[in-house]
C-alpha cells in the first residue's frame, strides 16, 4: 500500500509505523521543472536502502538465521523489476570485532554476498561496527571513501560519516567539506542525505544521536527540499527537524526496542512464530521533474 | 548543571553501597558533598547505578581500567572522555529529581551498546 500525504500531513504522522508513504521530500513542485544536478536529466527513478546487516553477528535468541538473512534480503531485492537505479547500504555492514583481520574477512564475505545484487551501482557507507575501532581504515580499503556526494537524475545525494569518530561526531573537516559541497547548489536543489546515525538527537542517552549533527542540519536548513535516510536504530522511524525529514530504516539482522520505550535499549528477541519480524529494507521512488518522492518499507518475508 | 568546585579538601570520599547501586556519601559540617567513584571497563561501569540527593553538590570521579571510554549523561549535561591513568572529576549539583541514563559514548567494541547505567536523583 502506498499513501500519498503532503508535508503537513507527514509532520503529523511522524512516528507512524506505516508501510509506505510519501515523504516531505520534494513537496515543492517548482512548476514541474527539472532540478538539474550535474549532467543527468531529472526524472523518475527509484533506489533501495539496505542497512545494518551486521555480517558476522551470532546470537540464536536474537536471530538464529543470521547467516541467511543477508542472502535472503539480496534475493528479495533481486525479485523486484525493474531493478533500482542504485542500492545504498547505510552502515554496519559487518558486526564489529577487535581483530582487524577478522574485520576484513567479514567485509570480504559481505562483499561476496552483495555482489549477487542485480544492479549496476551499489554504494556503501560505514557504521560504527565497521569503522569506529580503526577510524575507518579497513572500510576504506574495502569500500572506498566514508563520505561523498553524487548527483543522479536531478537529485543531489550526500553520504555523511558520523561513525569513523568513535565519539560519534562528523568532525570539523567533514563539516567544512559539506559546507563547500552545499555552496555549489541552488537553494531549490532537492537533496537526499544518507547517514548511519541519526543527525538529530533522537535519543542521545541511548547513543542515538550525532554530537555535531545539528551543525550539519543547520547547513542544510536553507535548502527547501532535504530528506535524510539513516540506519543505526534498527527500526523504521520518522521525525522532522523543521522542514527536514529524517527516516530510519529497518535492520537486516535484528530489530531494536523503540526509542525510550524501555529504560535500556535492547535487541528484540527472535519470534519463532514470526521469523524475520521487524527486518526489512526500503525502496525510495523519486521524481526530479515532479519534485516528489515516495518510499516503501519492505518487510522480509517469513 | 556544572558546579564550581572550590572546597575539595573538605570532602570525604567514602561511597556507601546499597540496593545494588551506590549512594553518594561524605560530608563535613557545613559543606556536604556527594562523592562517587565510577570505574569503566569493557563493557560496564562499576557501579552502574548511582543515587544522589537533589541540591547537594557532587564530585563524580571517573577512571578506566582498560582503554578510553566515554561517560555521557546528556540530560544532566555531563560528558567526559576517560583515558587510562587520567582520572576525571565531574562536579555538578543535581537540581531535578528523577532517573537519568548514562552510557559510554566512545565506541569500544561488541558490548559497547550495553555499557550504560543510571543516576537516580532523590529529594
Amino acid at each position: 500500500m502506498t499513501k500519498g500525504i503532503d508535508r503537513r500531513q507527514f509532520a503529523r504522522l511522524a512516528g507512524l509505523g506505516g508501510v509506505a508513504f510519501a515523504s516531505g521530500l520534494f513537496t515543492h513542485t517548482g512548476g514541474g521543472r527539472a532540478w538539474a544536478a550535474g549532467a543527468e536529466a531529472a526524472g523518475d527513478f527509484y533506489f533501495v536502502q539496505m542497512t545494518d546487516t551486521h555480517w558476522g553477528f551470532s546470537g540464536d535468541k536474537i536471530n538464529p538465521e543470521a547467516k541467511n538473512t543477508l542472502r535472503k534480503a539480496v534475493a528479495e531485492v533481486n525479485g523486484f523489476a525493474p531493478a533500482p537505479d542504485f542500492i545504498i547500504f547505510t552502515g554496519d555492514l559487518t558486526h564489529t570485532t577487535d581483530d582487524g583481520n577478522e574485520r576484513r574477512r567479514r567485509m570480504t564475505e559481505f562483499k561476496s554476498i552483495v555482489a549477487d545484487l542485480k544492479v549496476k551501482t551499489v554504494r556503501f557507507m560505514p557504521g560504527e561496527h565497521d569503522a569506529s575501532l580503526d577510524a575507518g581504515t579497513a572500510f576504506k580499503e574495502m569500500f572506498g571513501e566514508t563520505h561523498y556526494a553524487f548527483d543522479h537524475k536531478g537529485v543531489h545525494f550526500i553520504a555523511l560519516d558520523n561513525v569513523s569518530d568513535p565519539g560519534a561526531s562528523l568532525g570539523a573537516a567533514q563539516l567544512d567539506w559539506l559546507k563547500a559541497d552545499l555552496a555549489k547548489l541552488d537553494k531549490k536543489q532537492p537533496i537526499v542525505v544518507f547517514a548511519h546515525r541519526p543527525l538529530f538527537d533522537l535519543a542521545a542517552d541511548w547513543d542515538w544521536a550525532t554530537k555535531d549533527g545539528k551543525l550539519a542540519i543547520d547547513m542544510l536548513m536553507p535548502f527547501e527540499q532535504v530528506t535524510v535516510f539513516y540506519g543505526h536504530i534498527h527500526q523504521e522511524h520518522h521525525d522532522m527537524t523543521g522542514h527536514i525529514a529524517h527516516h530510519a530504516a529497518m535492520s537486516l539482522i535484528f530489530p531494536q526496542t523503540a526509542p525510550h520505550s524501555v529504560e535500556k535499549k535492547a535487541p528484540v528477541a527472535w519470534d519463532p512464530a514470526h521469523p524475520f519480524k521487524g527486518l526489512g529494507w526500503r525502496s525510495v521512488e523519486a521524481d526530479g521533474k515532479k519534485a516528489s518522492v515516495t518510499f516503501t518499507e519492505h518487510a522480509l518475508k517469513a | 548543571m556544572r558546579h564550581s568546585w572550590r572546597r575539595r579538601a573538605a570532602f570525604a570520599t567514602a561511597a556507601l553501597a546499597f540496593a545494588g547501586g551506590v549512594a553518594a556519601g561524605g560530608s563535613t559540617e557545613g559543606s556536604e558533598v556527594q562523592t562517587v567513584k565510577v570505574m569503566a571497563k569493557r563493557f560496564d561501569f562499576t557501579p552502574d547505578e548511582i543515587t544522589l540527593k537533589k541540591g547537594v553538590p557532587v564530585d563524580l570521579e571517573l577512571t578506566t581500567a582498560d582503554r578510553v571510554h566515554g561517560f555521557y549523561a546528556p540530560k544532566l549535561n555531563l560528558h567526559a572522555e576517560v583515558k587510562p591513568g587520567e582520572p576525571v572529576h565531574l562536579r555538578f549539583t543535581p537540581e531535578t529529581a528523577g532517573t537519568f541514563l548514562f552510557q559510554c559514548d566512545m565506541f569500544c567494541g561488541e558490548g559497547h551498546e550495553d555499557m550504560n547505567g543510571k543516576i537516580v536523583v532523590v529529594e
